[in-house]
């Protein structure tokens, strides 16, 4: 019998303690959830021991006296570009599992990033730039189907009287919204922060498929509420507590599977809010099923409509697959009101990394596609589209809309901006960053006024940038930046995938 | 006049689209793929109220002052009542390349329409106009339903703007370039003076006149690509670039018009033709769809109105014209002048007695009429639009 697991020297990181400046104070050891460091009582001081460590950083973030660094531990296996160290380490790890191998956020396979190979354009003598300080720049948005034409009338003053009724918009101040992250896979202290920064910001945050808690209905002017597969705490009071309802069928992260969370997980306040008991796992189905094809969505759709007397638009959320263009026109003509897309690096608390590293297509790719297929099919005006999975900055923002998105949605880039280091052990509820987890020592590392105002300096921050970019372009309002792919130039890509995104060369 | 968005696949394309609408994907192979126009300009126009005749020395020598708005690589005039013995007639006016381009459209022509007369459009050889196309007028009427070959249900003027559109992107060399009743459309490449020149524009009256300079910057210049655009009676002259344009061009596709000639003013045109003609919308709305209120603006205002600029906005967003320009639109009635929302490019208005002038420059006003009621630079996205009193 071995006296270790034989792959445990392979290990990702290692802890390198400066020891003249350590202070041995255990900042490190209360930091640290994954045990990594600890007080050896024969020795009277802090040891570690890196084959547990996550690479989260949090110790080295915490230490006082700065003696902590995390690095990559490169255990030096002989080269070979097929059976490379991730693959090895995969095989040695199943072996002693026996198990399906988890990840928590989003793919880090190298798959072209194809908001790299798009560059934006601005004005130059022929048409004068704007200066987003000096004159008004436009970034309001409203999510929902349009008409077709409109009809007016004037009134006896001569001022217009609309004639024709609109179906429900939701409007945002930017085109940036929180992506869909379930209470419970997230804690409670992040949601109070996303629900503030949303309303902060004039935009929506999305309660995820695990239901909303009843302090945060004060927010509902700025929530979207998810209907996923496992249906947790939806019920009527729930979906008209928002301003749209989102119906959950994919994740980028993992197309075509279901949700998993953990008993673990369940405290008394998710249990409460998913209406489920206390410490049972809750298992949200692969499929809805009560849909298992398009018309079954309509009618879906038109439950959750009817159900909240028509006042919200219905969204329905999708993973980027191969055949994404055609899912979505079917989804436009079932009567949703918003396409929710979200590509396969989209984040997500836990998946099988073979799911999440494999399947699925990028965001860039499928947002193109999807635009052009509604306006070929002229339903275009019927749905907005919402994009997420990969979001990184304001330029991947204008990127997005340029390509004919109407919002994005930031989940990863959300985490972020509360300490999230995308150490990818989300599922394993001991988030040492207090961010997935509800072990109630570690959520309070997030406090939720703080939170609240990074998110929101998050999202003011882009939206300064987008509008400077915009002013840049000699555009005034974001509408006109929407879908117009004349503003964007391609640089490294084949003629296919130009012809995909819909973009020119650059120099063209 | 052949550019690399017209090979045979757009070509293809182009002939699907017009007429099988309905099961076909509506943008062209490559939409992406253009050369967009962009040039600065002049504009002047000028409307008798009472539909007094205006001789074509004013607008002439009114543009001939803005000599300097241009370079020489665009220039072109419409006027309004200049065919009074075949008003009701479309006038199409034709150019070719060459007598074949012509001739196979004039094919068209008959198999589509009937023609009442046809005539050489009168020119004057001048040295300043090189290489000018041949250039034709015919007066049709559309073929009454059971006579046409196709589109038995179209409306007239839905019937007639496919012959012009069918024309334009079908038969190689040719293209209609004026196709309204009792106006015309006459522009080329050269200076607004020499095309007026060449064009004879002197010996015409008209109670509605338009004219415009170009300064292109990136295209050669082709006689079809000048001032005014024109579809049925609308024409339109246009300083400007629409930096929304990506945007409106697909709009625009996904409802069925195809932009051919890559400039900022086709799709104004078909713009208006869409709002006004196909939606129903009012001068006034179509303004503010062109340049909508901000929404600081709109949220100062009192219900109803609100909800209606709201939805405008949220509607017609993909419409928006953005990015610096000054119209004028002209039809049968109307004389209708607008600027972008943040005034980036100049329009003055003037009157005097029952002329209304609309211009780039106050300067070219006063060349041909010294003494004016009254002078002022409308506000950006307000519109002035002029009606003939009947």
């Amino acid at each position: 019998m071995l006296f270790k697991p034989t792959d445990s020297y392979a290990h990702d990181f290692e802890v390198h303690r400066d020891r003249d400046a350590c202070i041995d104070c255990k900042v490190c050891v209360n930091q640290c959830s994954y045990g990594v460091h600890y007080w050896d009582e024969n020795r009277k001081k802090v040891m570690h021991d890196s084959s547990q460590c996550v690479g989260c950083h949090r110790c080295e973030a915490m230490c006082p006296t700065d003696a902590l660094r995390i690095r990559r531990r490169e255990t030096e296996f002989k080269d070979n570009p097929l059976w490379n160290s991730k693959f090895i380490k995969y095989i040695y790890k199943q072996a002693s599992t026996g198990g399906v191998l988890l990840t928590g956020m989003g793919c880090p396979t190298d798959i072209p990033v194809y908001w790299d190979r798009m560059l934006l354009d601005a004005s130059q003598v022929t048409n004068p730039s704007i200066d987003p300080l000096r004159e008004p720049m436009e970034l309001d948005t409203f999510l929902g189907a349009k008409p077709n034409s409109l009809a007016f009338h004037k009134d006896e003053n001569g001022k217009p009287v609309l004639d024709t009724k609109l179906t429900p918009q939701i409007k945002l101040k930017t085109p940036i919204m929180f992506a869909a992250m379930s209470f419970g896979a997230i804690n409670f202290n992040l949601h109070v922060a996303m629900a503030r920064a949303a309303k902060e910001c004039g935009t929506c945050y999305n309660t995820g498929e695990g239901g909303l808690h009843p302090s945060l209905y004060e927010y509902g002017d700025h929530t979207i509420v998810q209907v996923a597969s496992g249906r947790f705490g939806v019920h009527r009071d729930y979906l008209n507590a928002g301003v749209g309802i989102e119906i959950k069928v994919g994740q980028g992260a993992k197309p075509g599977i279901g949700g998993h969370l953990p008993g673990e997980k369940i405290d008394a306040r998710v249990s409460e809010t998913r209406m489920v008991p206390l410490g049972s796992d809750a298992i949200s189905p692969a499929p809805h099923h009560d849909i298992y094809s398009i018309e079954d969505l309509h009618q879906l759709i038109f439950a959750l409509k009817e159900a909240s007397e028509y006042r919200v638009p219905v969204a329905v959320k999708i993973a980027a697959v191969h055949n994404v263009a055609a899912i979505a026109s079917g989804i436009v003509r079932a009567g949703a009101d918003i396409v929710t897309i979200d590509g396969m690096r989209g984040g997500t608390g836990a998946a099988p990394a073979m799911i999440r590293d494999n399947v699925g297509i990028p965001i860039e790719l499928a947002l193109a596609a999807v635009d052009q297929r509604l306006r070929d099919e002229n339903i275009r005006h019927k749905a907005s589209l919402i994009v997420g999975g990969g979001v990184r900055c304001s330029a991947d923002v204008v990127k997005a809309i340029a390509l004919g998105a109407d919002a994005v949605n930031i989940g990863t880039a959300a985490l972020l901006a509360v300490g999230c280091t995308l150490c990818g052990r989300c599922y394993t509820g001991k988030c040492p960053w207090g961010i997935a987890t509800n072990d109630a020592l570690l959520a309070k590392r997030q406090n939720p006024d703080v939170a609240a105002k990074k998110l929101a300096n998050l999202v003011r921050a882009w939206s300064h940038e987008i509008m400077e970019m915009l002013g840049g372009m000699g555009l005034n309002s974001i509408e006109s930046l929407r879908g117009n792919r004349d503003k964007l130039r391609a640089v490294g890509l084949s003629a296919e995938e130009m012809d995909t995104l819909g973009v020119k060369l650059a120099g063209r | 006049m052949e550019s690399e968005t017209h090979g045979p696949a757009h070509r293809l394309r182009a002939r699907r689209q017009n007429h099988e609408v309905s099961t076909v994907m509506k943008a062209p192979e490559k939409y992406y793929d253009f050369q967009k126009d962009i040039s600065g300009c002049g504009v002047f126009g000028v409307i008798h109220k009472k539909r007094g005749l205006i001789p074509g020395d004013m607008p002439i020598n009114a543009m001939a002052t803005m000599h300097d708005r241009g370079n020489g690589l665009g220039g072109g005039f419409a006027a309004y009542g200049i065919y009074p013995d075949f008003a009701d007639y479309y006038a199409f006016h034709i150019m070719g390349d060459n007598r074949e381009a012509l001739d196979s459209a004039e094919t068209v022509l008959k198999e589509f329409m009937v023609i009442h007369q046809s005539q050489a459009i009168p020119t004057r050889k001048t040295s300043s106009v090189k290489n000018p196309p041949l250039v034709w007028r015919y007066f049709v009427t559309p073929k009454v339903e059971r006579d046409r070959p196709k589109n038995m249900e179209l409306s007239e003027t839905d019937y007639t703007v496919d012959v012009v559109m069918y024309i334009n992107n079908n038969v190689p060399g040719a293209f209609v370039f004026s196709s309204g009743k009792n106006m015309g459309a006459f522009k080329g490449v050269g200076f607004p003076e020499d095309i007026a020149e060449f064009f004879r524009l002197d010996e015409y009256e008209a109670y509605i006149w338009t004219g415009h300079n170009r300064f292109p910057t990136n295209s050669p210049g082709w006689w079809g690509g000048a001032h005014p655009f024109t579809l049925l009676d609308w024409s339109i002259v246009h300083n400007g670039e629409i930096s929304s344009y990506g945007i409106n061009r697909r709009y625009l596709c996904q409802h069925d018009y195809l932009c051919t000639l890559l400039t900022d003013t086709e799709v104004v045109a078909y713009e208006l033709d869409l709002l006004i003609r196909r939606h129903g919308l009012s001068k006034e709305m179509t303004s503010k769809v062109f340049a909508p209120p901000f929404w600081d603006e709109i949220e100062r205002m009192e219900e109803p109105e609100r909800e209606a600029y709201t939805a405008l906005r949220a509607t017609y967003g993909p419409a928006m014209l953005n990015g610096p320009f000054a119209i004028l639109v002209a039809d049968s009635k109307s004389l209708w002048g607008l600027n972008d929302r943040v005034k980036l490019r100049p329009l003055v208005v003037a009157e005097k007695d029952d002329m209304v002038f609309m211009s780039s420059e106050e300067s070219a006003i006063r060349e041909v009429s010294p003494e004016l009621d009254r002078v002022y630079m409308p506000k950006a996205g307000e519109p002035v639009i002029v009606e003939v009193e009947e």
